[in-house]
């Protein structure tokens, strides 16, 4: 359910009685299988062949030979496991970041501004908003409000908050503050999608049962829009786990803080090291699968999409 | 004080929203004002207020043309993420057929991979089968990752059909094919169209995965990275505001004359 909630309107659904067994249904599936078969299913394929192989051997550089070489998975591991743990816990932090952000926001439209329908879709249309401002130029105008000339900086400065020679920008701050901020609607719609159904008697019902608001926030509140969290947690985490722009040197981060999808970037566009770059794709891929089976076994198949 | 802890209680929420929304907005309202920034060579310090980024746009070298080149990779790739994503999403709630979960799973693993893997597993199998990178690599590689946003879009859509209106086009004696044109297409069109401004939205603002499938071929996105590291042209800033006001325009439209016809059949009902 939770990943359509960007599909605009999640209505409730009646799937319709009748459902026939056609050859239209084959005609009609065919040529997007088909598609998403060729460049989507056969691109991962080549990621595996790519990450076996070995440098041709009169080769150029940049060329490799079909091999079954395992040691390039061993290799990537022991030489980029600081960027591949670094990468998990930059995107762990910024998603109960955006959590703690998004959900009195999520809240508010979907609870409070009920009684206002207008009001309410405006609301929304704020929070999506910083999607229709390119996220190169977004990321990039957080660089120059935090850079050591912004008004930000120089009143931590004045305030002597900063260490002297310290930066804000390019550190893991700025990182995880870069990648919080524009994920953060990933993370604010699907909750939002939960809370909005949420039936307040439940609420008022903890109440009259003599409970206190924390404990029906946290026992009523909170378990109606688990459906919510847990792919707002997913849509947020997923896309943070791999971004490269935001801790790319030009962006908000240094080279300190380079995560996984800058050395992936790195060894393909740049060294031409393919295998270790499709190694290093097919690790993130794993342990991201590792994350959406649980969601998917939870959620069971047909309410995937 | 009592009452003033229920009053603080009452009206957080909205003081928290309000600064929410602010802090949402920010990096938006910067980007829009240094659009029209007297700046020269680097827009990074206000020199003063000018409109003449907006009226000789294309001075700035290359904006221009990686801005077209992103309005031609969007619509082709929203064109045809629409029609194979609408025919999948109408199979899906019409049709009975094997394999169901598995297509559902291939629908869904798009969306749940990330794009860095998804922008160098293309890139592996074009080096592989010696394919040249440029346009046509970037439109296949869009309208891959818009196919599944289009399904899960435009099939809402086409659960909440009511079969009713097709069967009453049939006992009118009405062949599949105008029963399709002419009542099924029109009914689907509002979900079709959310559609394809979404994949447009997704493929013109995509930089990851073209960066690794587009060679030298520049899309706005991959203009603004390349420009980056020694400034980016304040022209930039004015086709991305631009963007932006459009969207919005778009957006408050339809959702303000959504809320008037809701008004009116609640009238009406």
């Amino acid at each position: 359910m939770a990943f359509g909630a960007f599909g605009g309107t999640a209505t409730a659904v009646a799937e319709p009685a009748i459902r026939k067994r056609s050859k239209v249904a084959l005609i009609l599936l065919l040529p997007g299988i088909l598609y998403l078969g060729l460049f989507f299913l056969a691109p991962l394929f080549s990621l595996v062949l790519t990450s076996f192989q070995q440098p041709a051997e009169f080769g150029d550089i940049g060329e490799y030979e079909t091999a079954f070489k395992w040691e390039n998975y061993t290799a990537v591991i022991s030489t980029y496991g600081e960027h591949i743990i670094r990468s998990f816990v930059f995107a762990a932090t910024a998603t109960v970041f955006a959590l703690l952000f998004s959900f009195p926001l999520a809240y508010f439209i979907g609870v409070t501004l009920r009684r206002f329908p207008l009001v309410q879709a405006l609301a929304l249309t704020l929070v999506i908003a910083p999607f229709f401002i390119s996220f190169l130029l977004r990321t990039l105008a957080w660089k120059q409000l935090l850079s050591d000339e912004s008004p930000f900086v120089s009143f931590l400065n004045t305030m002597q908050l900063l260490p002297e020679g310290e930066h804000v920008t390019g550190t893991a701050f700025s990182v995880i503050f870069g990648l919080t901020y524009n994920f953060i609607p990933f993370m604010t719609l699907p909750i939002y999608t939960s809370l909005e159904k949420l039936d307040l008697r439940y609420v008022e019902a903890g109440g009259d049962l003599y409970a206190s608001p924390a404990s029906t926030f946290f026992r009523v509140t909170v378990p109606l829009a688990a459906p919510g969290i847990i792919s707002g947690m997913l849509l947020t985490f997923i896309p943070a786990a791999g971004d490269y722009i935001n801790a790319s040197r030009d962006f908000l981060g240094s080279t300190s803080t380079a995560m996984i999808g800058n050395v992936i970037e790195a060894n393909f566009l740049v060294l031409q090291n393919y295998p270790t770059a499709a190694a290093l794709s097919l690790v993130l891929m794993a342990a991201i699968l590792i994350f959406v089976s649980v969601y998917v076994k939870k959620s069971g198949t047909d309410d995937l999409i | 004080m009592s009452q003033l802890t229920r009053f603080i209680g009452r009206y957080a929420i909205w003081l928290y929203s309000a600064l929410a929304f602010v802090f949402l907005l920010i990096p938006i309202v910067y980007t829009i004002v240094f659009s029209f920034n007297d700046s020269r060579r680097s827009n990074i310090v206000w020199r003063g207020f000018t409109l003449d980024n907006w009226t000789q746009l294309c001075n700035a070298q290359g904006v221009c043309e990686a801005f077209g080149n992103s309005i031609f990779v969007g619509l082709t790739a929203t064109l045809l993420a629409t029609i194979l994503g609408t025919m999948i999403a109408i199979a899906l709630v019409r049709y009975r057929f094997p394999f169901r979960n598995a297509t559902t799973l291939l629908l869904f693993l798009p969306m749940a991979t990330p794009e860095v893997v998804l922008g160098a597993g293309l890139a592996a199998e074009f080096l592989t089968a010696g394919v040249e990178k440029g346009a046509l690599t970037v439109i296949l590689a869009h309208t891959m990752f818009c196919i599944s946003f289009v399904v899960v879009t435009v099939r809402a859509r086409v659960a909440s059909l009511d079969p009713a209106l097709e069967e009453a086009g049939r006992d009118l004696y009405a062949s599949p094919a105008q029963v399709f044109a002419r009542v099924t297409l029109p009914l689907l069109m509002p979900g079709i169209i959310a559609a394809a401004l979404l994949s447009f939205a997704l493929s013109f603002d995509d930089f990851i995965i073209t960066n690794f499938n587009a060679g030298p071929f520049v899309t706005f996105p991959k203009f603004v990275y390349t420009a980056a590291a020694r400034g980016i042209p304040a022209e930039a800033n004015v086709i991305a505001s631009a963007v932006f006001f459009i969207a919005i325009i778009f957006v408050v439209v339809s959702q303000v004359s959504t809320a008037a016809r809701t008004k009116r059949l609640a009238r009406l009902g």
